[in-house]
C-alpha cells in the first residue's frame, strides 16, 4: 500500500462544486506534481464538509488545517507554503467574526466542535467515490452483525433506539419496518426517498454526494429487516447530473458483495435500482412518489391502506428518508443505548440541518435533537451577518412554523417545536433579518404552494390559490378585517380537508405569522403600511 | 387534431430506439421523457403519441405524465432553459433582482422565450442549492450567488452558442 505523508481533501459537495472546487483540486494536482511531491501527498474529492457558505474549503492532514474560499492561485500557494514548508496559509483561514489566536484544526473550530456527527460521519473525511475508505471506518460491519443477529432482533433494536423518520413526519421507524415486515406477501419492497423538494433542504443530497455507502448500507439492513429482495432510490430530477457518483457507490458494493445474490455469504439477496423524478415537490409525500414510481402521475394516494401493506405495485412497501437510513448502521453498530442517549427522550438521536437565508455560515450542521435555535444560529451560524437582527426563523421549510426572537430558546426536536406551534420537518432552517417583511416572504411562501399543489383536491388546489390572493391583497394594503377571519376559515378547510400533508400544512406559515406577529399584518391593513418598506402598492404576479 | 403522418414517421425511431432502451415498460416513462426531451428540450404531440403505441397505453396518459412534472414541457422552449429558483431561502437573498436582472438582459418575461429560440426564462421552486443562493439552472448547469452583475457574465457564457 501506497504511504503519503499529507492528504489534501478538497471538498467535492455541490455548493462547493458550485463555487469552483473542480478547479481548485486540478491547481493542487498540478502544483503538486510540479513541486516534485507526488509521491508524498495525496489529493482526495470527498463529500461536503458544512461551511458552504465560506466555500470552496479544502482540509489539509495530518493537521487538519481547514482552508476557506480556496481559488486556483491559492491552491497553489497552499501547495508551496503549507505542504512544501510547513507554513500555514493563516489568510486562508476561517475568521467567522473574530480573529482567532491561532492556527486550529477543523474540530477545534466553533462551527464543528459544537456538532455531534453520526450521519455525516465520514463527510469530509473519506473518498465517497473509494468504498474501500468506507469499510476503513467500520464500514459494513453493521450489515454484519445484522445479517448474523436476524430480522426481528434488527427491528427491534431499531425499535429501541427511538429512532424517528427524519423526511418530515417523524413516524417511529422500528414501528414502520414492524409493519412492513409483518404485512403478508412474499414481495416486498424498499423505498429511499430522496426527493428533496422542500425548500431550504439540501441535506439528503450532500449526504448521498458525501457518504453514499453509508445510506447503501442502511438500505440492505433495512431491507433485511423487513425482507425485501430489491430498492429503490428515488432521486429528485433536478439532481440528476450527481447520480452517477451514486452508481459507482452501488456498482462497488455489487463487486464486494454487499449488493446482490447470496450477501456476505447469507442467503439474503437484495439489489438496488435508481429512479429519477422530473420537478415535483409533491413526489417526496410517500405515495405520490410510489405513483410517480410507476411511470403515472405523482399524486397522492388515499391514506390507509398504508404503503406498509399495500405499496408499490400494491405490494408491501416500506418508504424512508435518506437521512434516516443513514442513521441506521451507527444504531446497529453502537447500540439503542447509545443512540437513546444523544438528545432528548421521546425523539433521539442527532439531525442534520440546513441553514439558509440571513446567517453568516450558510450551510449544512448535525447536532443533537433538543439544542436550542439560539445555539444553531449564534453559536454555530455564525449570527446575523451586516450588523442586521434577528426578526424570524421558519423552522421545517416552507410549510414549517415562522418563529418571533422570543422563541429563540425553543430546543428543536420534533416535540418541542410541535408544542412551540412550529415543525422539525425536513431540517430546513431559514433565517431572516429585520430588513424583511414578514408579509412579503408569506407571499413567497405561498407562492410555492399554488405552484406545488398537484390539483387532484379541491380544499389543497383551490385553497392555496384564494391564500396566495389574500396575503397579496394584504401585501397590496388593499385588505380588510374580514380578510383574517376569511384566511383562518380557510385556513381550518384546508387542514381539515385535503388529501395529503401539503394542502394540510400549507396554511401553516400565514397561521404562525398572524399569530406571532400579529403587529405586521395590523401596519398592512390598518395603517396601509409595512414597516420593512418592502412592500408598496405594487402587485406581483404568481 | 390529426398529427400528419410525416411528423409522426419523422419521430418514430429515435422514439422506439429510446422506449427499447429503457426497458419498455409504462414504469420507464418518466425516464423515457427525459430522454426523449433531451434534445430540444421538449415533447412534441408526435413524439408522445409515439411513446404512447411504443408502450401500448393511452395517449392521454402519456401527455398526463407529461404536463404534470415542471421538468417537461409540451410546448416549445428554447436551446437553454434558464430555471430561476424563486423559493424563499432565495427570494430573501435577491432573487427578484436576479430576476429582473434576466428578463432586462434577454428582453423577455419570465415564461417566455427569445425570439430567436435560445433562451427560455421559467420560474423555479428550490433546486436544492441554497447554500450558494440566489441560484439559476441553464438545462443542466447550476449557478450561484447571483447578483445583476453577475447575470450578465453568466450569459456572456453562452454568447458563442449559436440558438
Ligand atoms: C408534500 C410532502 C412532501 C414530502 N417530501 C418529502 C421529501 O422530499 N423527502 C422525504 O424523505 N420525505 C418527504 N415527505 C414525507 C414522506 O411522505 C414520508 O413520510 C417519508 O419519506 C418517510 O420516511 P421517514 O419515515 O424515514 O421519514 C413529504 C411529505 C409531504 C406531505
Ligand atoms: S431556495 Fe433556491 S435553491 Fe433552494
Amino acid at each position: 500500500m501506497e504511504f503519503f505523508r499529507s492528504h489534501v481533501l478538497v471538498c467535492s459537495g455541490a455548493n462547493c462544486s458550485l463555487k469552483g472546487s473542480r478547479g481548485v483540486r486540478t491547481a493542487f494536482v498540478e502544483e503538486i506534481n510540479a513541486q516534485g511531491l507526488d509521491k508524498e501527498i495525496k489529493v482526495i474529492e470527498t463529500g461536503c464538509f458544512g461551511l458552504c457558505e465560506e466555500g470552496p474549503v479544502v482540509v489539509v492532514y495530518p493537521e487538519a488545517v481547514h482552508y476557506c474560499r480556496v481559488d486556483p492561485q491559492d491552491a497553489k500557494e497552499i501547495v508551496r507554503e503549507h505542504l512544501a514548508k510547513g507554513r500555514v496559509v493563516k489568510r486562508l483561514l476561517f475568521k467567522g467574526d473574530m480573529e482567532l489566536p491561532g492556527v486550529q484544526t477543523w474540530q477545534q473550530m466553533d462551527f464543528y466542535s459544537r456538532q455531534k456527527r453520526v450521519v455525516l460521519r465520514n463527510c469530509g473525511l473519506i473518498d465517497p467515490d473509494n468504498i474501500d475508505e468506507y469499510i476503513a471506518r467500520n464500514g459494513y460491519e453493521a450489515l454484519g452483525k445484522a445479517l448474523s443477529a436476524g430480522p426481528d432482533k434488527v427491528i427491534e433494536v431499531v425499535k429501541k433506539s427511538g429512532l424517528r423518520g427524519r423526511g418530515g413526519a417523524g413516524f417511529p421507524t422500528g414501528l414502520k419496518w414492524d409493519f412492513t415486515s409483518q404485512a403478508p406477501g412474499e414481495q416486498k419492497y424498499l423505498v429511499c426517498n430522496a426527493d428533496e423538494g422542500e425548500p431550504g433542504t439540501f441535506k439528503d443530497r450532500l449526504i448521498l454526494e458525501g457518504d453514499p455507502h453509508s445510506v447503501i448500507e442502511g438500505m440492505a439492513i433495512a431491507a433485511f429487516a423487513i425482507g425485501a429482495s430489491q430498492g429503490y432510490i428515488y432521486f429528485r430530477g433536478e439532481y440528476r447530473l450527481s447520480i452517477d457518483r451514486l452508481r459507482n457507490a452501488i456498482e462497488q458494493a455489487r463487486e464486494y458483495g454487499l449488493l446482490g445474490k447470496g450477501i456476505l455469504g447469507s442467503g439474503f439477496d437484495f439489489d438496488i435500482d435508481i429512479r429519477v423524478g422530473a420537478g415535483a415537490y409533491v413526489c417526496g409525500e410517500e405515495t405520490a412518489l410510489l405513483n410517480s414510481m410507476e411511470g403515472k402521475r405523482g399524486e397522492p394516494r388515499y391514506k390507509p391502506p398504508y404503503p406498509a401493506s399495500v405499496g408499490l405495485w400494491g405490494k408491501p412497501t416500506c418508504v424512508n428518508n435518506v437521512e434516516t437510513l443513514a442513521n441506521i448502521a451507527p444504531i446497529i453498530l453502537e447500540g439503542a443505548e447509545w443512540y437513546v442517549n444523544i438528545g432528548p427522550k421521546g425523539c433521539p438521536g442527532t439531525k442534520v440541518f440546513t441553514l439558509t437565508g440571513n446567517i453568516n455560515n450558510a450551510g449544512l450542521i448535525e447536532v443533537p435533537m433538543g439544542i436550542t435555535l439560539r445555539e444553531i444560529i449564534y453559536d454555530i451560524g455564525g449570527g446575523i451577518p451586516n450588523g442586521r437582527s434577528f426578526k424570524m426563523a421558519q423552522t421545517g421549510g416552507t410549510s414549517g412554523g415562522c418563529l418571533p426572537e422570543a422563541l429563540l430558546d425553543v430546543p428543536m426536536d420534533i416535540d418541542s417545536l410541535e408544542a412551540a406551534g412550529s415543525a422539525l420537518g425536513s431540517g430546513a432552517l431559514m433565517i431572516m433579518d429585520d430588513t424583511h417583511c414578514i408579509i412579503d416572504v408569506v407571499r413567497c411562501l405561498l407562492q410555492f404552494f399554488c405552484h406545488e399543489s398537484c390539483g387532484q383536491c379541491t380544499p389543497c388546489r383551490e385553497g392555496t390559490r384564494r391564500l396566495y390572493e389574500l396575503i397579496d391583497k394584504i401585501a397590496r394594503m388593499e385588505a380588510v378585517e374580514e380578510d383574517v377571519s376569511l384566511i383562518k376559515r380557510l385556513a381550518r378547510t384546508m387542514e381539515d380537508a385535503s388529501l395529503c400533508g401539503l394542502g394540510q400544512t400549507a396554511p401553516f406559515p400565514i397561521l404562525t405569522t398572524m399569530r406571532f406577529f400579529p403587529e405586521e399584518y395590523k401596519a398592512h391593513i390598518e395603517e396601509g403600511i409595512c414597516p420593512a418598506g418592502v412592500c408598496n402598492a405594487r402587485s406581483h404576479i404568481a | 387534431m390529426a398529427i400528419p403522418k410525416e411528423q409522426l414517421d419523422s419521430v418514430k425511431e429515435r422514439v422506439i430506439q429510446i422506449v427499447s432502451q429503457n426497458g419498455a415498460k409504462e414504469e420507464a416513462l418518466l425516464q423515457i421523457l427525459h430522454d426523449i426531451q433531451a434534445d430540444d428540450n421538449s415533447l412534441s404531440e408526435a413524439e408522445l403519441l409515439q411513446v404512447a403505441r411504443a408502450l401500448d397505453i393511452p395517449l392521454s396518459r402519456v401527455y398526463g405524465v407529461a404536463t404534470f412534472y415542471s421538468l417537461y414541457s409540451v410546448q416549445p422552449r428554447g436551446k437553454f432553459i434558464i430555471r430561476i429558483c424563486e423559493s424563499a431561502p432565495c427570494h430573501i437573498v435577491g432573487a427578484r433582482a436576479v430576476i429582473s436582472a434576466f428578463e432586462e438582459a434577454l428582453g423577455i418575461k419570465m415564461g417566455e422565450t427569445t425570439t430567436d429560440g435560445k433562451f427560455t426564462l421559467e420560474a423555479t421552486s428550490c433546486l436544492g442549492v441554497c447554500g450558494v443562493a440566489p441560484a439559476v439552472m441553464i438545462n443542466d448547469e447550476v449557478y450561484g450567488n447571483l447578483t445583476p452583475d453577475k447575470v450578465v457574465e453568466v450569459l456572456a457564457e453562452y454568447d458563442a452558442d449559436e440558438a
